[in-house]
């Protein structure tokens, strides 16, 4: 089999304001392989395949498919191109059904005609083993049945070159497995699989070869065989990073937190918290872990008095007065009046714990406008508190009357864990507080969630990176469609054990095919 | 040499947001798209009087502050809109879309009507006025409140909710002019208590429109404080920015819509009270003039600041004058103004894009080079 | 009497069966045009000018020309603030209900203008716009409808504009459900984002559903003054329609199909004081109240029922940026 060449990329920059997010970046990819995409968070994986896509437009840089320069406007070129693109946010129309979705956007297929295009969903999905239901509105389907519907769209249109972006991260490890079978399937068919990850396993597991990008620029193109983590990991973060998180021994561990036998469903009444129960104690850190949605949120949010409860209750034992208090009933606002030094780094972090068009100053206020007897804001001490953060936890910014918006994710994930440590809380909750950072800031905030522990504050962290879970915590808990199912000590468990738990009450759905 | 290889078709451009602008390059665009658009004007103007362009300028200034009379209209009339522009405000900082403020204009205006005529005769004026300052800010607020209400509960569009609460507003007004016409049956009410002239707002030093100018004045820094320094305004922008913040950090988000709309409409309310005791003296159904929409421009233009806002609406006001003199003087219906104010915002709220975007231009045009 | 009374109602609901018909096509692509008051009096007025130039220059009246000339000239006046209103929107991404407002406050100004300024401005000497001829050009019912008693009252004694108005809502509700296109400008609607992706141009069918709307919407203004008010243009005579029509969007939930139903109701409730004997011009007043209050009643019920299928298009209200990040 002669290797050739499917996509080429020749100095490809792509600037989105200020930030650079690739520069002069050139790969190829060839027929009938599994190519990796591997890069940290923010490495310029996904805009570099958005370029490929018609999503993004370069700024600079040439694309040549089968060795003929192109230019990819917008996706219907990328299709005309028989490229595919498989979004790590769905792009699929909610309220539309599965075949619906997958025909959108096609025009030269004839008579628009549902019961056509039905059968011939129905044969791509034998042919590469999927199951799916064509009829089924998207509203209603699980993570995994979306992810199928978007790979068959692309399928459908008879694309030769398949880019997935981060395919995995909502999967179970099963769920995951299947996957690949299908995606081999699809190379020895003689596709060209484009596999965005930053998951070394996965690599190492899948491709053929594998691209590292590291802060937007290209590093260099291994055979899989001929690599292994190690080298890996050094491409990917540039200079070898010990990954050892500096660990103590809880001290001094005192119930703080006693959530029993919690329950709650969302808003389309589906039930995402079952019967939870666990404690968090001070001076140690509990870790979350679980696939995505699996109702980390929920949880969180329920402890925080966002979330309503349809049962059970959430006890807080006040370290200063010694009395138990049901926060399970109150409101964000009834819970600090009670005096619990609750703090909270959601998830959203621009969309919920921070506000983006105010300024760092307005955004420390957020928590503390309400202190004062007057009607007026106290501007002075946010100010302090503000420039406070900005020189400890070295944000890079103009200054404190910036909008946060205008921050990088690192420097705003700073803001907002520096916010809620300097409320000396009690309990700290913190939910992927790495997502999206650089190697260094993700360290940053490691060494400030051990530090309140060594403390005495109660620390719960979900994360979803197994390997960090298992260094940073004492505890993990593995949640699973809402339940939890196992807790483990970190200092033994083995990232195997835990990947087990977190599929463990997942009903019907791994144990189909 | 190869330049004929591939000869593809490439973007001539594309559409970049911008991550930041100087403030004096975003105000440079506003005041251009201006310009534009006072030459738009004056071209319109030309096409349809045929009068050279210099003429029609100087009529439109003519008619907005060519005589004392005109210039306190122009101020009154644009002290009335920012009044209006200052109540809808908060809401759409709120991101609540207030375009009810007409009939919560209207609905104040009627309960400064219904206490000048019923109390009129009989009480004495100092307890009059207060009676007329209460009543109309509560009408205001109440007819506000109603689908703020709806909103904070159920999450009814308050975009519809309060257009149509407007027309319900005008028919109330429409009914309240028959059983209080004069004469009997005419529908039209006329100038209330012209002879006492009890209930009217007093003029200052001969100036009658003097107070209106001051209440606003006031009304104007007020709002600018509760905006900028208040802990109320302080959370219903953060309920505007992020609902999701408000509820995290424990605002009851529900509160603060209604009480937001509260104020919103206790503002319109003292709107209808300056419209109809310090102004008209008598109410119609379209005593407001469409001005609960165009304050919502006024608002919207002045990126939600009470300060802009003074300039926004003195420049619609400024037009409107000047396009009614041109109307006037050529013998064309006073509908004109509203053409202007339409070209005008059109220009205004385009350029608003310039600030916001950029246009890349592909510089990779390297043809013949490599 | 009834009979008489549902051929009133008829009459009324056509504008807002044509205005909600083309509200309804553009919103189902995420764009709230709150212009419609607007773009339905600039329809109206144009098709008047059409006319009136026509009536002026011709000798005799030729009844094909008198319905051609004011029913294109109305096509191009909805159509330029169709394009106005995407322009502004789609390309340079402002903000829809300034836009919108803009664009009514614009319009009534245009038609109220040139309602009141046309016969100075041609300098005709004509006393007042009353295009007697074209509005019975326009006007012309069926032959045999008279003789079918009161079947042919209730069914089909309307001109042809108000058979078009329920048969262009009858293709729309088609188009949405049965066509490609229709499935693809709802996507637009639903999410943009996706539909982009699946290579689909956003920005054209905003364009096209936007201006297409309009001109349906136009067509209402039309209907009014050359068939309702007999071809005599009053300046604020076609009233606070466009906002009724509006209202009707939602009174439908975003259904051609319900909208032909609702807007007969609308254009019943209208009217409905004219048929209750022995009213005093003041409750006249309280009764013209109900078509706004029926529509608030609505608009309560379905945000408290929820139910997915009956929600507004998604991306309602939102301008669409490819590269947002």
């Amino acid at each position: 089999m002669g290797k050739q060449a499917a996509i080429e990329l020749k100095n490809i920059t792509k600037t989105f304001g200020s930030i650079i997010a690739n520069k002069d970046v050139s790969l190829t990819v060839n027929r009938g392989e599994i190519l990796s995409i591997l890069g940290e968070n923010g490495s310029g994986k996904t805009t570099l395949m958005n370029m490929i896509s018609g999503i993004y437009f370069p700024d600079h840089g040439q694309i040549f498919i089968n060795g003929q320069e192109v230019v990819i406007r917008s996706p219907r070129d990328a299709f005309d191109y028989k490229i595919g693109m498989i979004h790590q946010h769905f792009k699929l129309v909610d309220v539309f059904s599965a075949a619906e979705n997958i025909i959108l956007g096609l025009e030269n297929e004839g008579k628009f005609n549902i019961k056509q295009s039905t059968s011939k969903i129905k044969a791509i999905s034998e042919q590469y083993g999927f199951e799916i239901d064509p009829d089924k509105k998207v509203y209603e389907m699980s993570v995994s049945e979306k992810q199928t519907v978007e790979i068959i769209k692309v399928l459908y249109r008879g694309a030769d070159i398949l880019i997935l972006d981060e395919p995995t991260a909502v999967l179970t490890p099963q769920e995951a497995q299947k996957l690949f079978a299908v995606l081999r399937r699809m190379r020895d068919d003689g596709k060209s699989i484009i596999i965005i990850t930053h998951k070394l396993h996965e690599v190492l597991s899948l491709s053929d070869r594998v691209v590292v990008l590291r802060k937007g620029e290209y590093i260099g193109t291994v055979e899989t065989k001929e690599t292994n983590e190690t080298e890996l990991t050094e491409m990917m973060v540039g200079k070898k990073i010990s990954l050892n998180i500096d660990r103590s021994e809880p001290k001094n561990c005192e119930t703080r937190l006693e959530v029993k036998n919690v329950s709650c469903v969302n808003r389309e009444g589906v039930k995402m918290l079952d019967s939870v129960n666990f404690e968090a104690k001070s001076g140690e850190i509990l870790g979350i872990a679980g696939i995505a949605g699996s109702g980390q949120r929920e949880l969180l949010e329920s402890i925080a008095g966002l979330q309503k409860l349809t049962e059970g209750q959430i006890l807080y034992h006040n370290p200063k007065t010694g009395k138990t208090d049901n926060l399970g009933d109150k409101t964000p606002l009834q819970i600090r009046d009670l005096g619990v030094r609750l703090s909270f780094v959601p998830e959203d972090r621009l969309g919920m714990g921070l506000v983006g068009n105010m300024d760092i100053v307005d955004n420390m206020m957020l928590r503390s406008y309400r202190k004062g007897k007057t009607m007026f804001l106290e501007r002075k001490k946010p100010k302090n508190l503000a420039n406070k953060i900005i020189e400890g936890l070295e944000v890079v910014t103009p200054n404190a009357n910036t909008p946060v918006r205008r921050l990088s994710g690192g420097n705003v994930q700073k803001v907002l864990v520096g916010r809620e440590i300097a409320a000396s809380p009690t309990v700290l909750m913190a939910a992927y507080p790495v997502r999206g950072l650089d190697i260094n800031s993700s360290y940053l905030i490691y060494n400030l969630l051990n530090s309140q522990k060594e403390e005495g504050v109660a620390v719960i962290f979900v994360g979803e990176d197994l390997d960090v879970l298992l260094e940073l915590c004492d505890r993990i808990m593995v949640i699973s469609s809402g339940k939890i199912s196992g807790i483990v000590d970190a200092r033994t468990a083995t990232k195997e054990e835990l990947g087990l738990l977190m599929t463990k009450n997942n009903g019907g759905t791994t144990d189909e095919q | 040499m190869s330049s004929k290889v591939n000869k593809v078709h490439e973007p001539l451009f594309h559409i970049a947001k911008r991550t930041g602008i100087p403030t004096w390059l975003s105000w440079l665009i506003r005041i251009l798209s201006v310009a534009a658009a006072l030459v738009a004007c004056a071209v319109v103007t030309v096409i349809l009087t045929g009068e050279n362009p210099i003429s029609v300028y100087a009529t439109m200034i003519d008619g907005a502050i060519g005589t004392k009379r005109r210039v306190w209209s122009l101020l009154q009339n644009t002290a009335i809109l920012l009044c209006i522009s200052l109540a809808v405000t908060p809401a759409f900082k709120m991101k609540f879309w207030n375009i009810g403020a007409e009939g919560q204009v209207l609905m104040g205006g009627l309960a400064t009507t219904a206490c000048m005529i019923l109390f009129g005769e009989s009480m004495p004026s100092l307890l009059l006025y207060v009676l007329i300052i209460v009543t109309s800010i509560a009408a205001g607020a109440i007819w506000a409140f109603i689908p703020a209400f709806f909103k904070a509960k159920w999450n009814t569009n308050e975009t519809l909710f309060t257009l149509m609460m407007n027309y319900i507003a005008m028919q109330i007004v429409s009914y309240f002019t028959y059983i209080w016409s004069v004469p009997k049956g005419s529908g039209q009410i006329g100038v209330i208590n012209a002879a006492t002239r009890a209930g009217w707002l007093p003029s200052i030093g001969g100036n009658a429109y003097l107070i209106n100018i001051i209440i606003v004045a006031v009304l104007t820094v007020g709002m600018y404080v509760y905006l900028k320094y208040n802990k109320h305004g302080y959370e219903l922008s953060v309920v505007g920015e992020s609902e999701n913040t408000a509820k995290y950090i424990g605002i009851n988000v529900k509160k603060v819509i209604m009480r937001t709309m509260l104020l919103s409409g206790a503002i319109c309310g003292i709107a209808g009270l300056l419209l109809v005791s310090g102004t008209d003296h008598t109410i119609t159904r379209n005593t407001v003039e469409g001005r609960g929409f165009t304050a919502i421009m006024v608002s919207w233009l002045a990126k939600f600041n009470p300060v802009y806002m003074i300039l926004t609406s003195l420049l619609l006001v400024f037009l409107q004058k000047g396009a009614i003199e041109i109307s006037t003087i050529f013998g064309l219906n006073d509908s004109f103004s509203e053409i202007i104010t339409g070209i005008i915002i059109f220009f205004i709220i385009g350029s608003e894009f310039f600030v916001n975007y950029q246009i890349k231009f592909r510089e990779s045009q390297k043809g013949g080079n490599k | 009497m009834i009979v008489a009374f549902i051929q009133r109602a008829v009459v009324q609901g056509i504008p807002l069966l044509f205005g909600s018909t083309g509200e309804i096509i553009t919103e189902k692509t995420g764009n709230l045009n709150l212009g419609t008051a607007g773009v339905m009096y600039v329809g109206g007025m144009t098709g008047v000018i059409g006319a009136f130039l026509y009536e002026q220059s011709a000798e005799t009246i030729n009844p094909v020309l008198a319905v051609l000339i004011p029913m294109l000239s109305c096509v191009l006046g909805s159509l330029f603030m169709g394009l106005l209103y995407s322009f502004l929107t789609v390309t340079l991404r402002a903000n829809q209900n300034v836009t919108g407002l803009a664009l009514t406050t614009f319009g009534v100004g245009f038609g109220n203008f040139f309602g009141g300024s046309l016969i100075k401005l041609t300098g005709s000497d004509t006393p007042s716009i009353t295009l007697t001829q074209t509005s019975n050009c326009f006007k012309q019912a069926l032959p045999f409808a008279d003789k079918l008693g009161w079947f042919g009252d209730v069914f089909l004694s309307y001109s042809f504009l108000a058979y078009m108005a329920v048969a262009i809502a009858l293709i729309a509700s088609f188009f949405f459900n049965r066509t490609r296109a229709g499935l693809h400008l709802r996507a637009v609607g639903e999410n943009p984002a996706t539909a982009d992706a699946a290579g689909i141009s956003v920005s054209k069918y905003k364009y096209l559903a936007t201006c297409v709307g309009s001109i349906i919407a136009g067509f209402g203004g039309l209907y009014y003054v050359m068939d309702y008010a007999c071809g005599v243009w009053s300046n604020d005579g076609f009233g606070d329609r466009g906002w009724l029509a509006i209202a009707l969007v939602i009174f439908a939930i975003w259904k051609p199909s319900l909208s032909i139903l609702g807007s007969m109701i609308f254009g019943g409730l209208f009217i409905v004081h004219n048929y209750i004997p022995n009213l005093s011009m003041s409750m006249q007043e309280i009764f013209k109240m109900t078509p706004y209050v029926v529509t608030i009643v609505v608009l309560i019920f379905i945000s408290m029922r929820r139910k997915r299928e009956n929600q507004p298009p998604a991306s309602l209200g939102l301008s669409y940026f490819r590269e947002e990040r």
